[in-house]
């Protein structure tokens, strides 16, 4: 950041389009949605305001007010009070929707009265005429003292205009307060308030004290000043209040002479559409259906672009084998990194259109709707309405689900969501249902029509909701916290989804699911191999106490190649590691292989796959290709000669991966929004110690 | 007594002045004011929550802050 870039900082109502705008200024795609909360984090970009001016731009999380009643609106507060010269804001630009400007200009107030240079953006103006409203912005820029500028954030209408603006603001550098709310309901007590430092403005000074909240420029013996103003709760409840109705007060007078709605030529879809997806009976159907919906077209459209990925990775891993110099480096490559890539890269399209999906929903404004529905149920479980965002986006992955909790004021209801996330099942799980699912599940129909894979796929969704539900009325039950339920959810606008933003959101989060697990498996790939085509003496000795064995003078040479490889392998580092490990899954139905991917799926579950096709490759020598999935199908277990993925430890295998904690980049994230290591390792633990004792009752059952 | 809770589907009352110090800040920041209209839009399945709009704002809360807020039913 160049020393003289104007810093501005993004600040409005949730949903009013500020990223939006901010992708618009930057050329970024952050996340966009059409509820209230998508943004839960600051983030930077720059934007070449002029030939010669840049700005740092700041998104941020919507909030309605200053005074902060969960994490996101909270990094508003610290933003706005920050002093440092090189963090705090010089220009803040507070976005509006036009539709409910009223509401909006409450924050504008409140902002303005900290003294710090503001631009008004008015945003959605291409709504104006649908809904019957004009405004006059000379009076507008008049009477509220400052740059207004009309914008249209989906549109790209009025940006050069709001970069204008932010440099005309920056020069003229005017900061004036717009109600001074607070020195009309008391002045004698705001008068001493403002007289413990004069360098803040008075709004400042008062969110210290209302909010507790206090930059380092203050000295200790302020502070204690500030803290005393803190002891008369009621009175400083009753001046919340009192300040509120004033700003209100002053708002309406604004509007009166310069924001017209003409209600007769308003459109209202809104209410119609709220009749059918919020009824009482068919609002749960509805979303049941959707559910339904998703899932079945998550089958149909993606099995033609997976058989065509299939077949190509079938083709590359053959052509790779005809040009590659023998060796076993190419038998890496051939039989180890390209399925296991192939095997994540084969399920795009699953994942790309359930992605489509989620992103569909969240832009038509439906998912308001679902918490509004869905609040009441999920009180019961000790989570809020809110609580479903992470859930169904937690099918995604866990990690943004896991961010979107920060709307969730209750501190227990959101610890409580956090922990539960991870049972949903995430994008990384259905590579290895997949798999599994093809081995020990057959190809039929039940009912007629409903494909017996498919449904079970179904219902190893359905087992991860109900386990988030069930774990979550434990914890409830059990955690001994305190903290006030609070609920209040604006319900925005249905809108279109606009293509671009839902086109954005797939491709980004396939990106990340591809790449994040192509890279992991790469490495991975890399390190399993070494570890299994080394050991120690036994490693070396074995080729030569295989054959000297007086016991395999009878094997055939390719049995006797066959064997040599298998001794080899269990005699390398990783089989003597594997086969460490191995007493303790083998009541779970697993050899000591399987153990090996379960272990490296704490990296990330995706690379089970790719695991299994490492050490298999390592391990058989053979000419022939084989998919991944015919090698798992010919693993024998020698204790009882029949197939290792049978059906009771292909069972055992899914309880397995539906429950255990397996995933490191979400335990991470959950210390880092939990500050503290205490409730990652409990659902390490207790996640994967579940995981382990289904498993092993599933196994013993069926077998 | 009349509160945002005792609505039917449909229904307009306007928040009494007397109400004000049982509004929560949050909801009088989104413009559950005083002399404010509320209609009661639709009712959750479960009975609750609640789902208004008032002052421009449609906003969906719980039916024990709704029973807290006294209004004043309109007469015609
Ligand atoms: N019609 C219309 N819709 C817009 C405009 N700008 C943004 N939207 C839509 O408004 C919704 C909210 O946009 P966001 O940019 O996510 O809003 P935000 O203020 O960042 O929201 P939070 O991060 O939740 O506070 C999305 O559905 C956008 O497509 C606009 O100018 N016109
Ligand atoms: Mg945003």
């Amino acid at each position: 950041m160049a020393k003289n870039d104007i810093k501005v900082a993004l600040i409005g109502n949730p949903n009013t389009g500020k990223t939006s705008l901010f992708n618009q200024l930057t050329g970024l795609t952050q996340k966009v949605g059409n509820y209230p909360g998508v943004t839960v984090d600051k983030k930077k970009g720059t934007c070449k305001l002029s030939t010669t001016q840049n700005a740092v731009i700041t998104d941020l999380p919507g909030t309605y007010s200053i005074n902060p009643t969960s994490i996101d609106e909270s990094i508003v507060l610290k933003t706005l009070l920050k002093k440092d010269i090189k963090e705090s804001p010089d220009v803040i630009l507070v976005v509006a929707d036009v539709e409910n400007l009223k509401r909006n200009l409450l924050l504008f107030s409140q902002i303005k009265d900290l003294e710090i240079p503001t631009v008004l953006a008015i945003n959605m103006v291409d709504q104006m005429s649908r809904k019957g409203i004009s405004i006059d912005l000379t009076a507008l820029k008049e009477e509220l003292n400052t740059e207004v500028v009309l914008i249209s954030a989906r549109k790209n209408q009025g940006i050069k205009n709001v970069k204008d603006a932010i440099i005309k603001c920056h020069v003229a550098a005017k900061a004036s307060p717009m109600c001074d709310a607070n020195y009309k309901i008391d002045p004698e007590y705001f008068d001493k308030l403002k007289a413990i430092n004069p360098n803040f403005s008075l709004y400042e000074l008062w969110l210290m004290v209302t909010q507790k909240n206090f930059p380092a420029e203050i000295s200790k013996k302020e502070k204690e000043q500030l803290l005393s103003f803190n002891k008369d709760v009621s009175r400083l409840k009753k001046y919340q209040h009192k300040e509120t109705i004033y700003r209100y007060q002053e708002i309406n007078k604004v509007l009166k002479k310069t924001y017209i709605v003409d209600k007769s030529k308003a459109t209202d879809l809104r209410s119609k559409l709220d009749k059918v997806f919020t009824h009482r009976i068919f609002g749960y159907f509805i979303f049941l259906a959707v559910l339904l919906l998703i899932f079945q077209s998550i089958f149909d459209w993606s099995s033609l672009p997976m058989d065509l990925i299939d077949t190509t990775f079938a083709e590359l891993s053959d052509f790779a084998r005809n040009n590659l110099p023998m060796g076993i480096l190419s038998d890496l490559i051939v039989e180890g990194i390209i399925p296991g890539i192939g095997g994540v890269i084969i399920f795009i399209p699953q994942i790309a259109i359930l992605f489509l999906f989620i992103a569909v929903l969240e832009e038509t404004g439906y998912m308001s709707r679902v918490v509004f529905l869905m609040d009441k149920i999920m009180r019961r479980f000790g989570m809020n309405g809110k609580s479903i965002i992470p859930l169904i986006s937690g099918t995604a992955c866990a990690i943004p689900a896991i961010m979107a909790t920060r709307t969730i004021s209750s501190w227990k209801e959101r610890l409580i969501t956090i922990l539960v996330v991870p049972f949903t099942t995430c994008s990384a799980r259905l590579p290895v249902y997949a798999i599994l699912i093809s081995l020990i599940i057959p190809n039929t129909k039940i009912f007629g029509f409903y494909n017996l894979q498919a449904f079970t796929l179904l219902m190893l969704y359905a087992l991860g909701f109900v386990t988030a539900i069930l774990a979550a009325y434990i914890l409830q039950k059990t955690l001994k916290i305190k903290s006030n339920s609070f609920f209040v959810v604006e319900m925005p606008n249905y809108k279109l989804p606009s293509i671009k933003n839902v086109a954005f959101d797939v491709l980004e989060k396939t990106k990340a699911f591809v790449f994040g697990a192509g890279k992991i498996i790469l490495a991975l790939s890399v390190v399993l191999w070494f570890l299994a085509s080394n050991g120690p003496k036994s490693y070396k000795n074995a080729a030569e106490n295989v054959t000297n064995n007086i016991e395999n003078s009878q094997l055939s040479a390719t049995e006797l190649q066959q064997k040599i490889g298998s001794v080899k392998l269990e005699n390398s580092y990783i089989g003597i590691m594997g086969k460490s490990i191995e007493p303790a899954i083998k009541p779970l139905g697993y050899d000591w292989k399987v153990g090996i991917a379960l272990i490296t799926s704490f990296a990330a579950r995706e690379v089970f796959v790719g695991t299994l096709a490492t050490i298999y490759s390592v391990e058989a020598d053979d000419e022939n290709t084989t998919t991944i999935k015919e090698k798992m199908r010919s693993e024998i277990n020698p204790e009882t000669g029949k197939q290792r993925f049978n059906f009771p430890a292909g069972m055992s295998l899914l309880v397995f991966y539906a429950f255990a904690m397996q995933c490191m980049a979400t335990l991470a994230i959950v210390k880092r929004e939990t500050k503290t290591w205490k409730w990652p390792l409990i659902q390490l633990f207790g996640m994967t110690g579940l995981a382990y004792i289904c498993s092993l009752i599933v196994y013993q059952i069926l077998s | 007594m009349n509160t945002i809770a005792s609505l039917r589907i449909g229904e307009i009352g306007y928040i009494s002045e007397g109400a004000l110090e049982f509004i929560p800040l949050k909801l009088l920041e989104m413009g559950c004011l005083p002399g404010a209209e509320v209609e009661l839009i639709q009712i959750a399945p479960l009975k609750d929550p609640l789902y208004i709009c008032v002052n421009g704002s449609h906003l969906a809360i719980r039916k024990e802050a709704a029973s807290q807020i006294q209004i004043l039913k309109s007469e015609f």
